[in-house]
């Protein structure tokens, strides 16, 4: 378009049945608004969304020769996209058009004013047609997209998104913090509804994930930096030092046999115990041990190297020092997953870490496990004696004001399993579940339920316990007051199992800094649209997969992270991103750097340059702006404009609506 | 060949302007030589009837000082316009309304009020007030009256050029005389001055534009090296037009605005009122109460002389009658 053409503006005047129509005279409003200088034509129409309402538009761009579109309909937000192809459709630049919200901002508000309304419509109208004489064209830009992922996190959610984006054919590097990748996954003895094992069918995707040929694995390995933006991200990584040189190690084992100073183990949760130098656990991927420089003698005090000695081929390195890893990818897949509650701080009243036969569902997990620390005998960690009545509480901190107001989501069904566990191990066992609510939700949870109901020696009671209590034999008791019976119950169980709330692993709240990216009110990680856009974040080029974006059980997590992978996939198979053409730009000619704006910006899209003759400018990298304005807003000389929403457009609004 | 004609015109001024002519030193007889004064009632004794003889635009330049505030400075714009060819409106109150413009914050008889009746230092029992006509022993006296706005010397007249600042720069006086006299004006409605904010000119290291605490000039020694703004003080530098080199700022004085908005900004005052609440106290943003927010704000004192003290007139606010004397 040139630029000192003459402007010709269509306006267009919804009826939206009579949802505008039935308030607002919308013939009226279309005779009033034809007498504005600049419109060439004003038409009402019954709907404007509909194929029939656009052909109008298009039309008219032709006949009329419009270079302006205006409709006055409902939002923006609803129908924008539509008339911008319109548009776009007759020929026209689709940043050309301009929208007046007379349905939410008019009829639906002023419903018993219709005179008023009406008035109000027209306002609106002139309003959205005195902008419209002022828009310029807008374009997008292309960003090309590397085709490499970084997926941060390796339990089930990263393993299966790494899959599937390396099956598709592109490059994944998956970051770990810890020594081997399964997450918490790995640490389950079996899975609810089916009771598949949890290693066998979690075993097979680590290893297969750990030699495809597209995938790079980054164990015990932190995210450092992120910086970019969707297309383009830099990535900066530390690799924490092993002291085992992996390209030497086989994993023979010898080393930690030889080894003879111990520590709790991380995975058992302070279960069991592990050496200075460990697996994370005997299925770990990789196969390559770790030295723990707190308890290895040889950091502590300088002897020791029994396991440097016995190594067959060398492989410890006492040496090793972090390493610095930088990477370029295109876009980035959180799945950094959950952590349990902090339920021994946070809840005292349960005894969890004072009374040592108070464990977690988590922690029986580790004891009904064949490789855990009981060998898969389910034992009263204080005196070893096989529990015959076993208390299961749940919603520890779910669902609960004070502490997290959201259900976990798998404490119920994983509840259920474990009293399973114990009536299958200990058949002569007692179990009791204190449940608030029982939910049941998944596929073949209700079934299961079902199922496990039926057992005569496990028994539900309908209310939480007060307080874990413990008598001078070193017996724990509790009251508890059954809903469903209306009476108080005092159990003495041998062993009591909390089933507690989940909270966002650690890691997240860094990465999260990082990258800037939404974050819910309750740590979790925000989706762009809890119902439409679900493994979207904030930041473009940002997917979540799992439990970092809220409680998840394994089925949902996976086909999270198979979404997370796809919308990745289709972002590397384009090859290329649209900008939105709404960013921020800063006139150099005005702006003389004066860094009002560089800390306002949430995405992190603007920073101070100097130019040749050594003044300072502010810049904005458009693959991050998101148009929000702020800057545009602060600056203090005019030099930030919004595209498509300047101060002069948006002057032009004032004045006409204030006249 | 004739010389150039110059006047200089007085509005509501303070006389400043002229002495910042006299800031040319020597270069000032050159000017004088190189011109025939038409009118300059501070330098030169000509009289109004002298200005008013002389042919319609036939003065080359005239440089209108100060504001317009009543109808005898509004007549004075008028006749400006009317003899000029080319007219300069010279100085911040001319440009901008200026430091009389702040008077547009009450009204016409409130002003007459507060100064002739309620102010604890006068004693005026039968609260007389001046009026544009008094007859007294047969003879008719008349003052000017007071408009009920300040305004802008462009709110009157068209206006050629501008050339900001308060005084004005002397090298942008310069620039412009010598622009004038050589017949090589730049296009009507340039603004003498740079495209850029006091920022561009001012040599302090920026670092971190995040603050959390406002600190009045007497409240501390400002750091010479370090951005005045980034230290708490209030310094207009990011609002104002360049092209003074941030002579206050270099000082360690914080810029006040004289030189009124930049080119991109169509209120000074609202632009820096909004660049202010957007920094200030952005770390501690996010879960503030309103009350919090309102004491971040608070410390600024006297905002509107602050943020508007030389450009109130030209704000995009517009006036509300009758709510405060």
């Amino acid at each position: 378009m040139v630029e000192d053409e003459e402007v010709r503006i269509g306006v267009y005047i919804c009826h939206c049945g009579l949802n505008i129509a039935s308030v607002v005279d919308v013939k009226k409003a279309a005779e009033e608004v034809s007498k504005v200088p600049n419109v060439v034509v004003a038409k009402d129409y019954q709907f404007m969304c509909s194929q029939p309402g656009q052909n109008i538009i298009i039309e008219d761009i032709k006949q009329h020769r419009l270079n302006r579109v205006v409709v006055a309909a409902c939002s923006p937000r609803m129908h924008e996209p539509t008339f911008q192809k319109a548009v776009e459709r007759g020929g026209l630049n689709p940043y050309l058009f301009e929208m007046a919200n007379i349905r939410e901002h008019c009829s639906w508000v002023h419903e018993k004013e219709k005179v008023a309304a009406t008035e109000k419509a027209i306002k609106l109208v002139k309003a959205a047609i005195a902008k419209a004489r002022l828009l310029k064209p807008l374009k997008r830009e292309k960003v090309n997209v590397i085709p490499r992922a970084l997926v941060i996190g390796g339990g089930i959610a990263g393993i299966r998104a790494s899959l599937d984006i390396a099956n598709a054919g592109f490059e994944v590097h998956l970051v770990e913090t810890r020594p081997s990748i399964g997450g918490n996954m790995a640490r389950l003895d079996k899975t609810f509804p089916t009771l598949d094992c949890s290693q066998c069918i979690l075993t097979p995707l680590m290893v297969e994930v750990s030699r495809h040929p597209n995938v790079t694995l980054h164990t015990y390995t932190d995210v450092v930096n992120i910086d970019g933006s969707v297309g383009n991200f830099k990535v900066k990584l530390l690799k924490k030092p092993r002291y085992v040189d992996e390209s030497k190690c086989t994993g023979c084992g010898t080393c930690i046999t030889k080894c003879p100073w111990t520590a709790p183990s991380e995975f058992e949760l302070g279960l069991g115990k592990r050496k200075a130098i460990y697996f994370e656990f005997p299925q770990a991927v990789p196969l390559i041990p770790v030295i723990d420089p707190e308890h290895c003698m040889y950091f502590q005090k300088g002897t020791c190297r029994a396991c440097e000695k016995f190594c067959p081929t060398k492989a410890i390195d006492f040496n090793q020092k972090p390493e610095e890893i930088e990477l370029e990818v295109g876009a980035i897949i959180l799945a950094t997953g959950y952590s349990l509650y902090d339920v021994a701080k946070a809840m005292p009243e349960y005894g969890y870490r004072k009374y040592k036969d108070v464990i977690t569902g988590l922690e029986l997990e580790r004891l009904v496990s064949a490789t855990g620390p009981t060998k898969g005998h389910i034992v009263r960690p204080s005196d070893g004696k096989e529990p015959k009545k076993v208390a299961i509480i749940l919603c520890v901190g779910s669902r609960d004001e004070k502490h997290l107001r959201f259900c976990c989501r798998f404490g119920c069904v994983a509840g259920i399993k474990h009293a399973y566990y114990i009536v299958s191990h200990i058949p002569d066992a007692e179990v009791y579940i204190c449940y608030r609510d029982i939910r049941t939700f998944g596929k073949g949870y209700e079934e299961f339920y079902e199922r496990i109901r039926n057992y005569e020696n496990i028994k539900f009671i309908r209310g939480s316990p007060m307080e874990i209590l413990q008598d001078a034999d070193g017996s724990l008791y509790f009251d508890v007051f059954d809903a469903n019976t209306n009476r108080i119950v005092t159990l003495r169980p041998d062993l009591v199992v909390l089933e507690t709330g989940i909270v966002p692993h650690p890691t997240f709240k860094e990465v999260a800094k990082i990258l800037k990216c939404a974050v819910g009110p309750d740590g979790f990680a925000l989706e762009l649209h809890p119902k439409l856009r679900p493994t979207e974040t904030s930041v473009d080029g940002v997917f979540l997969a799992g439990a970092v974006q809220g409680p998840k059980d394994i089925p949902d997590t996976v086909a999270q992270a198979g979404a997370a992978a796809s919308s990745v996939i289709a972002l590397m198979s384009k090859g290329y991103v649209e900008t939105i053409p709404y960013v921020s730009s800063i006139n150099e000619d005005l702006c003389s750097g004066c860094g009002i704006c560089q800390p306002l910006c949430a995405y992190d899209a603007i920073s101070l340059v100097k130019k040749e003759d050594g003044k300072q400018v502010a810049k904005v990298d458009i693959g991050k702006c998101k148009g929000c304005g702020v800057c545009a807003a602060a600056c203090p000389s005019g030099a930030a404009q919004q595209l498509g929403f300047n101060d002069e457009q948006i002057l032009a609004m004032v004045r006409t609506l204030t006249r | 060949m004739n010389k150039p004609r110059l006047a200089i015109i007085p509005g509501a001024n303070c006389a400043g302007c002229d002495y910042s002519l006299l800031d040319l030193g020597e270069k000032v007889i050159e000017v004088l030589m190189a011109v025939d004064i038409a009118y300059w009632p501070t330098a030169a004794d000509l009289k109004l009837e002298d200005l008013e003889k002389l042919p319609d635009g036939s003065i080359d330049l005239v440089l209108f000082e100060g504001a317009v505030n009543n109808d005898e400075t509004e007549e004075m714009a008028k006749l400006a316009r009317r003899k000029a060819k080319n007219l300069i409106a010279f100085g911040a109150c001319a440009c901008f309304g200026g430091i009389p413009g702040l008077a547009n914050v009450a009204s016409k008889d409130g002003i007459l009020r507060k100064a002739y009746i309620k102010s604890l230092s006068t004693v005026n029992q039968q609260g007389t007030i001046p009026c544009k006509l008094t007859r007294l022993d047969g003879i008719e006296l008349t003052i000017p009256e007071f408009l009920e706005s300040v305004k802008s010397l462009d709110q009157v007249v068209n206006v050629d050029y501008y050339l900001p600042g308060c005084p004005p720069p002397l090298k942008l006086v310069a620039e412009a005389l010598t622009a004038a006299l050589s017949g090589k004006l730049p296009p009507k409605g340039t603004v003498f001055g740079s495209m850029k904010s006091v920022c561009d000119d001012c040599k302090r290291i920026r670092e971190d534009k995040k603050i959390t605490e406002i600190k009045r000039y007497h409240q501390l020694i400002p750091d010479p090296e370090r951005c005045l703004f980034e230290q708490g003080i209030i310094c207009m530098g990011p609002a104002t037009r360049g092209g003074c080199d941030a002579v206050c700022p270099t000082v360690n004085v914080p810029c006040r605005g004289c030189m009124g908005p930049t080119p991109g900004s169509q209120d000074q005052g609202a632009r820096m009122l909004s660049a202010l609440s957007s920094v200030i106290g952005l770390e501690v943003e996010t879960g503030v109460s309103d009350e919090e927010v309102r004491k971040l704000i608070l410390q600024v004192k006297d905002p509107l002389g602050t943020f508007y003290r030389y450009s109130l007139p030209k704000s995009i606010m517009r006036r509300v009658w009758g709510v405060r004397e």
